[in-house]
């Protein structure tokens, strides 16, 4: 190796070279010194000025809040027997935040779930509303087989979170389905509401009948704990914890022995019955044929199953207990017979001769029996259900006395039963027609409302509410659904406030003489509920047959949906009514035949039951 | 190679404390970001500190070597640069998206790291023969910067973005401190505009889709702060929630909990200031100008152009690795994986820095020969 020598850099122009490189390098070396600077500014911007800022958003790195579901208030029928459980069971959801590669996850989660991806990707998209990193439901109520599954491929899962939920079970699946209602989750407009104000968005509030109604009870507050999470979104440790408020529970109004019986004697024919306790207007049965399963909906309700129930023809999520309105048919005689009482129209000795048809203005008013009833007193009138004498009755009346007795009877608005969407049916009056459809009421009308027909619409709460007044002697409750309330602060029993009482202006003296025309309906010879006597039972009651097309067009008419709808209104027992009974077969033909049998049997198990309470899970 | 008393008596303890200062925190850091179950294995700060020492053996080494011989094996040093960078191409291992890999017998390592070292040798001994009074002509530019070229394109081909941005920084650091003239400087940079501006679509089309994610990510971080912003947001959110006095050591969220991702390696800066603090953060950064500041002052006082270009070549190095590292953990500049110096976890970052450090002190110690 050569050391020393002559190199270039010990010349002079060696030097100068030296110089320039040493002066240029310097430079360089304040440039990179000021980039440097820049970097320490940034470095006190981001720790010092932005340093709150930046912590707070490391905190909601780390922090999650996880709602804590509250078990859903438990529904007890009047005899204690609980009609839904809360089951624990697994559901999976999806923390999108925490996913990554969405696609790839959700495919290998649809697969382990025999999901659509794109209905996964579908629920995934849907949910505006959704706080950050709450989690997106995918599938409720999932098979243990599939949790392991999951669980043995978390690594491949990111973000893909199974938590154990109470599912809401109905222990007797479609029975009383239209009353205790089913649950689901929150709507957007529902979390404006006061009750849900603050709710997270997956959790399951009542959505119809008394699950609706009563939520104020039964849904509860929800808790929340506060987990640290690492990236993948898995808990990591719990941080803090408020518990959630059970909801209360609820003892019903419902007897599950008298529902069986009126599910059982309705069965698949479209139609509703009502059955109220005497005299405290509780209701003890309410049925609507078709009917759905509410445990479809706590199982988060699957589209197809949805679109099957909305295109059923037959309307199965309309509660026609208290949807429905029909004109009631001779049911409505009662009403007539009162208006004509107490308007001092008529007496009970009052007798109007039958020979088959009246004749009004131009046009036959027929009686339904073609060859006439001969002279009928009132009594007789309502036993036989004569038409003529309630044309004759109406006449005399006019429509608007008809109306303020009928009101007086309950019917014409909403019964104020603590269930939604209740409709008000309709009584007619002179002022309404002028106010509803500009023209003038015609007397030949009245002769329709007469006999229930025209204008006239009743729900079957409202003719079961007629019912109870009747039956009451003039007092009667508005119908309740719950009875009591068990509040979980101190696990005691507590009675609702109590429905309220009205006193109808309808005289006592009145509704005694029409119960007794009610009994004869059954009880005695010619009358038309015959079907609905049973030996032992002191059973009143009044068919009722509403026309869907006119007399005229009945004849051709022979197809189902043109058939006449049934009515049977009841009470029992006469001498002191402990129950009122309306019941509605669609397109059923004659009340007599078609509707009473089905109220003798809901009277039969109310006053007579047979047998102990149905065990669960074996429906109708 | 003669280890002699001038060797002891002149050695620079003071360069050797600062870096083993910056790597001491670096093991800290890399322990920090590897003690939680949901990350990179918890030895890997003693593989680092197992590389550390194979670097030091390697720095003694490189002090020692005769700098004249280096000198003159300036186009060998070339040619190894090459054919290493070449055997990526050929036998890399894929990782992360890049063939940066090759594999020496038990252990893999990354070619380019050492390839920039030995591009530095090359370049140096280039420019020192060629000296040039009134600065480089477009002429003599155009010669070491097509020989350039091939390991630039060789490394943008792996892909590796960071490794040729630094590799072009520091060529245009040495060609700076060489002297060139203001004319052909500016001619270039409108030639280099001009073809930018032309070229871009082409440019634009040849570029992965992830490297495109990145420029655009760059430009609007909070566009996607879950998808590609997310290195960005994580890593600012990292430091910014530090805070002045920081979290404290393994109290750090962000790194524990695994929000920030490469947090052993490319992003350990930021796992750093979460747990230090801005305090903490102004005492490393300070270490690192100190570092470099006792570097370049080596390069400004050694007494050949070959020295002083070498030394030049080495201290740049560290400093644009500093910076562009910083400025990618804070957001100033886009995110092209490049490692912080002695600090990032990775066995060829480490040993080949190590070699650079020894060269540095090699350069040093000329100073004190009598001959040389």
């Amino acid at each position: 190796m050569m050391l020393g020598g002559p190199l270039p850099d010990r010349t002079l122009e060696g030097e100068a070279l030296l110089a320039g490189l040493r002066r240029r390098w310097k430079g360089l070396g304040l440039l990179w010194l000021v980039l440097m600077g820049v970097i320490l500014l940034r470095l006190w911007t981001l720790t010092v000025f932005y340093g709150e800022e930046y912590r707070r958003q490391a905190e909601n790195n780390r922090t999650r809040v996880v709602t804590l579901k509250p078990p859903r208030g438990i529904l007890y029928d009047r005899n204690g027997t609980p009609l839904v459980s809360n089951l624990p069971s697994f559901d999976v959801s999806i923390v999108p935040e925490d996913v990554g590669e969405e696609k790839e996850v959700v495919a290998r989660l649809a697969s382990i779930l025999r999901l659509d991806p794109d209905d996964v990707e579908e629920r995934i998209a849907d949910l505006k509303l959704r706080r950050p990193y709450e989690p997106v439901k995918i599938k409720e109520n999932a098979d243990w087989r599939d949790v392991t599954r999951i669980e043995a491929r978390r690594i491949d899962l990111p973000g893909v979170v199974v938590e154990v939920e109470n599912r809401r079970r109905y222990l007797y699946d479609v029975l009383g389905a239209h009353l205790v209602g089913y649950i689901g989750k929150v709507t957007p407009e529902q979390l404006k509401e006061d009750l849900y104000k603050g709710f997270p968005r997956e959790i399951q509030v009542g959505q119809y009948g008394i699950e609706r109604s009563f939520d104020r009870f039964l849904v509860g507050q929800p808790g929340e704990k506060l987990i640290e999470v690492n990236a993948a979104g898995r808990e990591i440790r719990l941080l803090g914890r408020r518990e959630p408020t059970p909801g209360d529970d609820l003892q019903l109004t419902l007897d599950l022995n008298v529902q069986r019986a009126a599910e059982d004697a309705l069965g698949d024919r479209p139609g509703a019955v009502v059955a109220l306790d005497l005299p405290s207007g509780e209701v003890l049965a309410m049925v609507s044929r078709p009917a759905f399963n509410p445990n479809d909906f706590s199982a988060g309700i699957s589209g197809s199953r949805w679109s099957r129930l909305r295109d059923h023809g037959g309307f199965p999520m309309t509660n026609r207990a208290i949807q429905n309105a029909f004109p009631p048919g001779s049911t409505f005689k009662i009403a007539m017979a009162a208006a004509g009482l107490e308007s001092g129209v008529i007496t009970p000795e009052t007798a109007v001769t039958c020979t088959g048809a009246i004749r009004f203005g131009n046009r036959d008013f027929r009686c339904w029996k073609a060859g006439g009833h001969g002279r009928v007193s009132l009594h007789r009138a309502i036993v036989e259900s004569c038409d003529v004498y309630f044309y004759e009755l109406g006449r005399k009346l006019g429509v608007d006395r008809i109306a303020e007795t009928a009101k007086a009877l309950s019917l014409g608005r909403q019964t104020g039963i603590p269930l939604p969407s209740e409709r008000g049916g309709l009584i007619p009056t002179a002022e309404w027609k002028k106010r509803a459809r500009g023209q003038p009421w015609y007397p030949g009308e009245t002769l329709s409302v007469a006999i229930g027909q025209g204008y006239v619409l009743t729900t079957p709460i409202q003719l079961a509410t007629m019912s109870a007044v009747v039956g009451n002697g003039g007092e009667w409750r508005r119908p309740s659904v719950v009875r009591a309330v068990r509040l979980h602060a101190d696990w005691t029993f507590r009675s609702l406030e109590e429905a309220e009482r009205v006193t109808s202006e309808v005289k006592p003296e009145t509704l005694a003489f029409i119960r007794e025309g009610l009994r004869g309906v059954v009880h005695e010879p010619g009358g038309t509920g015959r079907a609905a006597r049973v030996e032992g039972l002191d059973i009143g009651g009044k068919t009722g047959t509403a026309q869907v097309v006119t007399l005229r067009d009945r004849r051709e008419a022979r197809e189902t949906r043109f058939r006449d709808h049934a009515w049977f209104v009841a009470v029992a027992p006469v001498a002191n009514p402990r129950i009122a009974v309306a019941v509605l077969v669609e397109h059923g033909g004659h009340g007599g035949s078609a509707a009473a049998p089905a109220a003798r049997k809901v009277i039969e198990a109310y006053l007579a039951p047979k047998n102990n309470p149905p065990p669960p899970g074996g429906a109708s | 190679m003669t280890v002699d008393r001038r060797f002891i008596e002149h050695f620079d303890w003071v360069l050797l404390l600062s870096v083993l200062l910056i790597s001491a925190a670096g093991v800290l850091t890399i322990y920090s970001a590897s003690a939680t179950p949901y990350g990179p294995q918890p030895t890997l700060y003693l593989r680092q500190i197992y590389w550390i020492g194979a670097g030091l053996v390697v720095m003694l080494a490189a002090a020692s070597i005769d700098l004249n011989t280096l000198k003159r094996l300036g186009p060998v040093f070339y040619a190894a640069a090459v054919i290493l960078l070449l055997s990526v191409l050929v036998m890399g291992r894929v990782g992360m998206g890049a063939r940066r890999w090759v594999q020496a017998g038990p252990v893999s390592f990354q070619p380019s790291e050492f390839a920039k070292v030995f591009l530095i040798f090359w370049l140096a001994s280039h420019l020192a023969d060629r000296p040039s009074a009134s600065g480089l002509r477009l002429r003599d530019l155009a010669r070491p910067a097509a020989l350039l070229a091939v390991p630039f394109l060789l490394v943008l081909k792996q892909p590796d973005l960071g490794t040729a941005a630094i590799l072009f920084f520091v060529a245009a650091t040495m060609f700076v401190a060489a002297g060139v003239r203001l004319k052909p400087v500016l001619a270039l940079a409108a030639a280099a505009g001009a073809a930018f501006f032309f070229m871009w679509p082409v440019l634009w089309g040849s570029l992965k889709e992830y490297q495109r994610q990145r420029i655009l990510v760059y430009l609007a971080p909070e566009s996607d702060p879950l998808g590609m912003g997310y290195h960005i947001s994580q890593s600012k959110i990292a430091i910014g929630s530090g805070g002045f006095w920081g979290k404290g050591y393994l109290a750090g969220t962000q790194g524990h909990l695994a929000f920030l991702p490469e947090r052993h390696t490319d992003f350990i800066f930021a796992v750093f200031v979460e747990e230090w603090g801005f305090l903490g953060a102004i005492a490393l950064v300070g270490l690192f100008v100190f570092f470099v500041v006792w570097s370049a002052e080596i390069a400004y006082r050694a007494r050949h152009r070959f020295d002083t270009l070498l030394a030049a070549g080495v201290t740049a190095l560290f400093a644009w690795y500093t910076l562009v590292n910083l400025g990618m953990t804070m957001g100033l500049t886009p995110v092209v994986g490049v490692p912080l110096p002695f600090m990032s976890y990775g066995g060829s970052s480490v040993v080949a820095g190590l070699a650079a450090v020894g060269i540095l002190m090699n350069v040093r110690l000329r100073r004190f020969r009598i001959f040389g």
